[in-house]
């Protein structure tokens, strides 16, 4: 899947690959606009959007990529737990991205591969094969509000960032963490979302997001997800080395430690697909 | 001094009032800061080795604090489709309900399917699915034979279902975090009782109980105090027939409470259901400091005295007694100190120094309004002590058969003492009256009991729950646990591996089994743990690097003893069985059974350094070794004659109990100190034989003293009426040992008084060379008639 691309609404450089989406993107900004109070300069909503379309603009282009990642599980007793997975994308026009994750650790799932194809306006595609059966199993998609692997990410925590799946509106400008940033808040379009609203943090220069705090159904605040140590690639894609998931009203935490990312490795459709599934290893 | 602090109190009575009210006032503000902690945590102390074990569990798993819906249809049929959609509804709205991590119901249990070759994870009742005959048919089959369900959240007759919501409270502000989730739940039920006519829904789970222990506690405060204000104002106005005595003994019991709990306001104390009884308590024995005082002042004034004449000569008369009678009920309940259970810890600091600020109001505020107030006495004849006088003679007549009599009643009735059985049910701390109470009966008949065991099996390794070995142990526990008589129902992962393994064999039944490899278990796993929704996954059951699994045994409400011993059978059984794993028993209910015995042992130790305390203070007023130790029998006997009543009565010694005797020896004591201070007052100074002075005791202090136990008796009745058990039995009992202590004082006491005297003055006769008895002459330690 995934896992990286939350990272997606955090590019750099605006840039003007992939002509699908940010036309689209451009065409919501204008329906915006063009329904906006007349009188008003730009509302918030506007303001939310138009920085959302920015955030996945600069993140567009990327190709494919691949990356190695650890999943640090910890209980409110200390206790601890190391997932080691590797991790495949393919970024696809007008429509969410396609991934595949393999689990290296524990050795009891070795070979457990999950591959997700992320849509704009519908369910995702999710399928597991299990090495152990030596079959592929279809997930449900109800099931995006839910924990990854017994992690604190649910899925859709971890898959592509697509401008359509929320709206927005903007509320303020604050510094975070030493950079100037943007304040966003998010609402899920979709009903089977955990959330009600997803508040975001991006810092001005980059468009990276800095941190998000996500609210319950109740919007109660639920977790905090932070972002660290963002470093640049192709001169132009920024991903987070670090990603911590804490949360609140459990005391559990969940951190990512991703290394090893390589992009544009000459990644295929056909590498993406319920029979590439079981030669994942 | 003494006398110089009474004449100043006389002479400037309101420059006294000012003081004592500005000292009031000013510790009262406390009581703003004073709040009330509704968990039943507050019960157990930091080191409590079972609250330690529960809440290390609570950070390993989740928390497993609960509010239940128990929902009984108006047709007694769970499985319509108009009920299940009604369920379905509350369980998606239960999810609002404050601090709600997690809701499990019928509606959105995740039943899992094969279809062709995927595996259908999905609520049991679908939304916008119109349910046929045929689906429900398919729901009650499911609900009804899947062991994660039935017995815990229908049962098999499918006539109740529970919707159980998990809540976190974060424990920032204990005070609002309940109720705010006790409001939102009820208004859920009044919606869903108005939306489906005949239903009945009742609130139960832990949450429910916290709520209650502070509304129980409220509900008290707003009707026992003032009833008890009420027998307060009967009991001195009939008997002494004045009403500026009443409205200055009112005068002094409210600054003595509001003092008391305003101080514990500003110590940063917070109120529990134990301790919040200690207003109805301070107001009890506050009254008898006053009592004592107004006596002694209206037999001088009946005498010709003027009222301050007579006021100074109750006050010197009585600041003894007074101060020693306080001090030991002071000691009494300072013993609860060595409670395990810090409410009774705070119960006693704060009666003990409400008790201390009625002596000091007392002998302060007490005489300075009685001398600014208007106060006239009747002179009236004599108060008869006709029946004083007829029970003297009586007891003196009669001592021989007294004596033995009495003798065989008090061991008789201690016999029975072991009797008692230790118990703490949490369930019934609260009587029927209580919704909580009706709502776990409810479950209880219909469903399971409250009392829940949740076992954590740690197989030492990370992922070591998958390995075929460690899960053929826990189905093996899994069944034994569900072969125990007392047992409603036992969740266990080992089904849910089970029931995986027939759905990846397109449910295939003879697959319900366990899979044979650990790669096939832990691959499962996976798959279904991807395949939950928000709220609804294992980590209620399953550690982070899945080295442990919890599991979780619900049981009929059976007493302690049943619960501890249903604790070692599951020690014995891995002992025996499995002695390779790390298993650990805990739960609210395990806490509560191992409460009574470990406050009943720290109490014991508690209740004798009171009686050391005591005894040694009676020696000294008494100015007798040989008589402080003699006040030990009447001392003594009445709490164990209590309690010998108690094992027939009830039988049940819960937490509130094992504080009684300690508590109950400060009180008595004081009318064994009143009559034998008079007895030996009339024995030695006035020369009087020992007939006699039993004869004078009674006619000086027997009036005061079954006025005072009269007081007592009552205020501890009106703390019996309590829906709060705890404190209802508590008051019962101390009730209950009070008034043996007064029939012990007057028939026993005198009786052996005279006997021993008989025993002393036959052993002086024949040896006439010892010294004589070492019973000097004595301050007037008492009250002095009525």
């Amino acid at each position: 899947m995934l896992l990286n691309q939350t990272l997606k609404s955090n590019a750099s450089r605006s840039s003007l690959a992939g002509a699908g989406k940010p036309l689209m993107a451009a065409l919501m900004l204008f329906g915006a606009s063009v329904l906006a109070n007349p009188v008003m300069a730009v509302t918030a909503e506007e303001r939310g959007l138009e920085i959302s379309v920015e955030a996945k603009n600069r993140d567009l282009g990327w190709g494919d990529m691949s990356a190695q990642m650890e999943m640090i599980l910890r209980n409110k007793e200390g206790q601890m737990s190391h997932r080691q997975i590797r991790l495949k994308s393919l970024e696809q026009d007008n429509d969410g991205d396609k991934s595949l994750t393999i689990f290296d650790q524990p050795l009891d799932v070795k070979g457990t591969a999950f591959l997700s194809f992320s849509h704009i306006n519908k369910a995702d595609d999710q399928w597991l094969y299990l090495p152990a059966l030596k079959r592929v199993k279809r997930i449900s998609s109800r099931n995006k509000s839910g924990p990854f692997m017994g992690s604190e990410f649910a899925f859709e925590d971890l898959t592509s960032f697509e401008v359509e799946k929320y709206s927005y509106k903007y509320l303020r400008d604050e510094p975070f963490d030493g950079q100037d940033s943007f304040v966003v808040e998010q609402y899920p379009t979709d009903k089977y979302s955990g959330y009600t609203r997803r508040v975001v943090w991006l810092d001005k220069e980059h468009y990276r997001v800095l941190k998000v705090d996500f609210y319950d159904r109740k919007d109660s605040l639920l977790k905090t997800l932070e972002f660290k140590e963002y470093k640049q690639y192709l001169d132009q894609y920024w991903r987070a080395d670090r990603s911590l998931m804490t949360n609140h009203q459990t005391g559990k935490s969940t951190e990512l430690v991703y290394s090893d990312y390589q992009f544009q490795v000459g990644l295929k459709k056909s590498d993406f697909n319920k029979n590439s599934l079981k030669r994942a290893r | 001094m003494r006398d110089r602090l009474f004449r100043w109190v006389l002479a400037h009575p309101v420059w006294v009032l000012l003081l004592a009210v500005g000292f009031a006032v000013a510790a009262t503000m406390g009581a703003q800061k004073l709040v009330f902690k509704g968990d039943y945590r507050v019960f157990f102390s930091e080191e409590n080795p079972q609250l330690t074990a529960y809440e290390s569990m609570q950070k390993i798993y989740s928390k497993s604090d609960n509010v239940a819906f128990v929902i009984a249809p108006a047709d007694g049929q769970v499985f319509t489709a108009e009920h299940l959609e009604a369920i379905r509804q509350l369980t998606e709205e239960a999810w609002q309900i404050p601090y709600s991590t997690r809701v499990d119901s019928l509606s959105n249990y995740q039943h899992t399917v094969a279809e062709e070759d995927d595996l259908i994870v999905e609520d049991l009742v679908l939304e916008d699915a119109p349910l046929g005959l045929s689906d429900l048919e398919r729901i009650r089959r499911v609900a009804t034979t899947e062991p994660q369900l039935v017995h815990k959240l229908v049962d098999p007759e499918g006539r109740v279902s529970v919707v159980n919501v998990t809540i976190q409270l974060p424990g920032k502000d204990p005070v609002t975090e309940g109720p705010e989730v006790a409001t939102k739940v009820r208004q859920l039920v009044a919606d869903f009782e108005a939306a489906n006519p005949g239903s009945k829904v009742h609130l139960s789970g832990m949450v429910m109980m916290n709520v209650a222990f502070t509304e129980a506690s409220l509900a008290d405060n707003a009707t026992l105090v003032p009833l008890m204000f009420g027998v307060v104002i009967l009991a001195i106005g009939l008997l002494l027939r004045t009403i500026t005595g009443t409205v200055s003994t009112l005068v002094i019991i409210i600054v003595s409470i509001t003092s008391t709990m305003g101080l514990a306001g500003w110590s940063g104390m917070y109120l529990t259901g134990p301790s919040a009884s200690a207003p109805t308590m301070i107001l009890t024995l506050a009254v008898a400091d006053c009592i004592h005082i107004l006596t002694t002042m209206f037999y001088d004034m009946r005498h010709g005295s003027t009222k301050r004449d007579a006021l100074m000569h109750s006050l010197k008369l009585n600041f003894q007694p007074i101060l020693l009678t306080s001090v030991t009920t002071a000691i009494g309940f300072l013993s609860m100190n060595f409670s395990d259970s810090p409410p009774f810890r705070d119960l006693g600091n704060l009666v003990a120094t409400g008790v201390m600020l009625a002596f000091i109001f007392s002998i302060t505020l007490f005489p300075a309004l009685l001398m600014m107030l208007p106060l006239r006495v009747q002179v009236r004849t004599e108060e008869s002590t006709d029946l004083m006088d007829r029970i003297a003679s009586f007891v003196v007549k009669r001592r021989r058969a007294l004596l033995p009599g009495m003798t065989a009643v008090i061991i008789g009735l201690s016999l029975f003492v072991p009797n008692n059985e230790l118990n703490d049910e949490f369930v019934k701390y609260f009587d029927q009256s209580v919704p909580f109470r009706a709502a776990t009966d409810f479950q209880q008949e219909n469903l399971s009991g409250m009392t829940v065991l949740e076992v954590s099996i740690d197989s030492g390794r990370a992922s070591g729950i998958n390995d075929p070995a460690y899960l053929k142990m826990m189905d093996e526990f899994t069944h034994w646990l569900r072969a125990q008589p007392e047992t409603d129902h036992v969740n266990s992962l080992s089904d849910t591996f089970k029931r995986l393994n027939k759905n990846m064999h397109a449910d295939d039944q003879s697959w319900y089994r366990l899979p044979d490899s650990q790669e096939l278990a832990a691959q499962y796993l996976l798959l279904y743990e991807m395949s939950l929704p928000y709220g609804l996954d294992l980590n209620n059951q399953l550690n982070v690097d899945k080295s442990a699994v919890r599991l979780i045994g619900t049981f009929e409400n059976v007493s302690s003893t049943a619960i501890i011993a249903l604790e070692s059978q599951i020690y014995d059984w891995f002992a025996q069985n499995a002695n390779y794993y790390d298993v650990t028993v805990t739960s609210p209910s395990l806490m509560f059974s191992h409460i009574g015995q470990r406050n009943a042992y720290s109490m014991l130790l508690g209740t004798v350094a009171a009686l050391l305390l005591i005894s040694l203070l009676l020696g000294l007023a008494l100015r007798s070794v040989r008589y402080g130790v003699l006040s030990l029998i009447p001392n003594l006997a009445p709490a164990a004659v209590g309690f010998g009543l108690w094992a027939l009565w009830d039988g049940q010694v819960g937490l509130g109990l094992s504080v009684v005797v300690g508590m109950t020896l400060g009180i008595v004591v004081d009318d064994t100190v009143h009559f034998l201070s008079k007895y030996l007052h009339a024995r030695d100074d006035k020369g009087l034989d020992a007939e006699k002075a039993v004869k004078y005791a009674f006619g000086s202090v027997g009036r005061a003293l079954w006025i005072t136990t009269l007081v007592l008796v009552a205020g501890f009745m009106v703390l019996a009426q309590s829906s709060f058990k705890m404190n209802a039995d508590m008051g019962l009992l101390t009730a209950g040992i009070i008034l043996v202590a007064l029939i012990i004082d007057f028939l026993f006491l005198p009786p052996l008084l005279i006997k021993l005297d008989n025993l002393l003055s036959a052993k002086r006769y024949s040896t006439p060379g010892q010294a004589p008895e070492a019973v000097k002459t004595l301050p007037e330690v008492s009250t002095d008639a009525a």
